[in-house]
């Protein structure tokens, strides 16, 4: 966004594709920006039980003789109204928040692909009917549903009882439910560009050859949907992180004793009008996560994207 | 044109029916059914008497069989009673619709308002230090959880400065106009912020698209002025991809509803449907979503209305294939 982006990479000689996606990646200062910021937050989120383990351990435990410390050296962002210290807490959040971003986007891109790429492949009918839905479900009020998708009790629905006690199980529940309507958007791309690839010679000519449907949509069209498939997904991150921390904040997503930045603004609500920075560092630190998340993607669109640059000059 | 109206509106109608039936399950895969809160708020009631009221009420017939039964009575206008309101589904819906429809149409408003001359001005200096602003505006916009700027909007205005109200609707009536219009401030801010950025980038994008068309080429050798350029030959066609987008993001009005009118306590259909869902108040929350759904499903129709007018190229005959 901040480079001059209309002035086209020139290729070298002799320099293979990587170096020239990447040559073309670094001059978005602000995606590099939001790379490095990423890579900075994983690092923390998973050095966590090492923050602890320097504080003597007692980082998550309930301590109500020092409730709402102010910040010291044992505790840089001071503690919270069970006197569990703030930054640790925070940095397991982002773990959970992290996590449920990843994954639930990368399953979600998964789902998309293969109804995107089934529905661009075989046109017609099955098209038709795949798009139908698809867009209904784009039409739909999301979060009023899924908040009704969140409430389900999974012993109704079959799920053995000693896994839903389990405590991970809001986690997995929270992946599968972000999964099950985020996948609208990766499977109209994939759609439309399978459409367009598969009346290209070299699918032509892989079904003159016998070819069987499954081969052609897997190794031959698959492979060159890569870029826009990285690029939604790594977008959808952002957003899967903000239906998460929501869904956790209004209690629906991750449960505590789990911490999430979003089950962490729910705690500080009550606080807030005494101790606002609790509310402020779990907001901003998805606020922060989501915005890198979108700079990387929107880099990624233009260093991937051939037309991007070319539609730039 | 006729035809093309009945042929989505019978799609709609489709739509509804089956999301009626998509909900109904749901909320039966909710923890508990109405006998159980009865046994929980009349601890005399013995397990025979439960199963004789599961039966009395239908509760042990299949699904399928309930959803029909619901579904007749629906049709002929009864919605059940609302638990938690002690009134007629409808009765307690009405009001909460009115102040949604106030909260989202002023938000709505406002944020196209702001975001279709922010987009036209990036889209028209491309890379130049106002499109970075813009810009980067857009994509904060984007990346902020609402739910946590409410509670910092409310923070800063509502406590630190104590010139704003913290939620609730106050008495109408009460102080003027500005006692009515200063609860609606916070949370009509909050949902503008949080939907202002998307619609800018997206005005920004068709506009930059639409700039580089030969006939806007042509527009300008012929010696239009730079302005007329943009407002009279470029904005009618780019408007058109907008006008898609921003409708098929009339769901999302309502994720925003949800999230805001939970924080401020604003009472509208948000709420309504967080509250019911949590409350157990089946009746309620399987109508107040599905006429979620419906005013969403008219949004969506409206927004073809729309872009088939807007394009004099596209004939409905071609739309409706």
């Amino acid at each position: 966004m901040t480079a001059p982006v209309d002035v086209p990479v020139p290729v070298q000689a002799g320099e293979s594709v990587w170096r020239l996606l990447w040559r073309r990646f670094v001059r978005h200062r602000l995606a590099v920006a939001g790379a490095g910021v990423l890579a900075a937050l994983a690092l923390a989120a998973l050095s966590a039980p090492l923050v602890e383990a320097v504080q003597g351990g007692a980082g998550m435990s309930v301590d109500l003789l020092s409730r709402f410390r102010p910040p010291s050296l044992a505790h840089p962002l001071g503690t919270d109204e069970l006197g569990r210290d703030i930054l640790v807490r925070l940095l397991y959040g982002g773990r959970v928040s992290l996590f449920v971003g990843l994954t639930a986007a990368v399953v979600a891109a998964c789902a998309g692909t293969v109804v995107g790429l089934i529905a661009g492949y075989h046109g017609g009918r099955l098209d038709a009917f795949l798009m139908r839905f698809t867009d209904g479900v784009i039409a739909l009020p999301l979060l009023p549903l899924l908040i009704v998708l969140a409430a389900i009790d999974l012993n109704k629905l079959g799920v053995p009882a000693d896994v839903v006690a389990s405590e991970h199980v809001s986690l997995y529940r929270i992946v599968a439910i972000v999964a099950l309507v985020g996948w609208t958007t990766v499977a109209r791309l994939v759609r439309g560009t399978a459409l367009s690839l598969r009346e290209r010679p070299f699918v032509r000519a892989a079904e003159a050859q016998g070819a069987t449907a499954l081969r052609i949509m897997t190794v031959h069209i698959l492979p060159n949907l890569a870029s826009p498939i990285i690029v939604a997904t790594t977008l959808s991150v952002g957003h899967v992180i903000l239906l998460e921390s929501v869904l956790s904040f209004l209690g629906l997503g991750i449960q505590p004793p789990i911490a999430s930045w979003g089950n962490l603004l729910t705690n500080a609500q009550d606080f807030i009008l005494d101790r606002p920075l609790l509310g402020f560092y779990p907001g901003f630190l998805i606020f922060v996560t989501v915005i890198a998340f979108n700079f990387l993607g929107d880099g990624l669109q233009d260093a991937l994207d051939p037309r991007a640059i070319e539609r730039r000059r | 044109m006729a035809r093309f109206l009945v042929h989505r509106l019978w799609q709609s109608l489709l739509v509804l029916g089956l999301m009626s039936f998509v909900v109904y399950s749901l909320i039966g895969l909710m923890p508990g059914d109405p006998v159980d809160l009865m046994i929980t708020a009349d601890p005399k009631i013995t397990s025979e008497d439960a199963a004789r009221l599961r039966q009395l009420y239908g509760l042990d017939r299949p699904i399928v069989e309930r959803y029909g039964n619901w579904l007749m009575a629906a049709l002929q206008g009864d919605f059940g009673y609302s638990r938690l309101f002690a009134k007629p589904v409808m009765e307690a819906l009405k009001p909460a619709l009115a102040n949604t429809v106030l909260l989202l149409g002023l938000s709505f408003t406002l944020a196209l308002t702001i975001a279709l001359p922010a987009g036209i001005i990036a889209a028209t200096r491309p890379y130049s230090k106002l499109d970075y602003a813009i810009n980067g505006f857009a994509f904060a916009g984007i990346s902020v959880p609402s739910f946590w700027l409410g509670l910092m909007l409310i923070v800063v205005f509502a406590v630190l400065f104590g010139v704003l109200p913290a939620g609730g609707t106050g008495d109408l009536g009460q102080g003027g106009v500005w006692g009515t219009l200063k609860f609606l401030v916070l949370p009509v801010a909050t949902l503008t912020i949080a939907s202002v950025g998307g619609h800018t980038r997206y005005m920004r994008a068709a506009m930059i698209e639409t700039l580089r068309q030969d006939y806007i080429r042509t527009a300008r050798a012929i010696g239009a002025d730079e302005t007329r350029v943009v407002l009279h030959h470029a904005l009618r066609n780019a408007l058109i991809p907008v006008v898609t987008i921003i409708a098929l993001d009339f769901g999302n009005l309502f994720s925003g509803a949800l999230i805001t009118e939970t924080i401020f306590s604003w009472p509208g259909m948000g709420r309504l449907i967080f509250d019911s869902v949590m409350g157990n108040d089946f009746n309620l929350a399987l109508v107040a979503l599905l006429l979620a759904t419906l005013l969403t499903l008219v949004g969506n129709f409206l927004a073809d209305v729309a872009y088939v007018a807007l394009d004099p190229r596209i004939s409905f005959r071609e739309v409706e294939r």
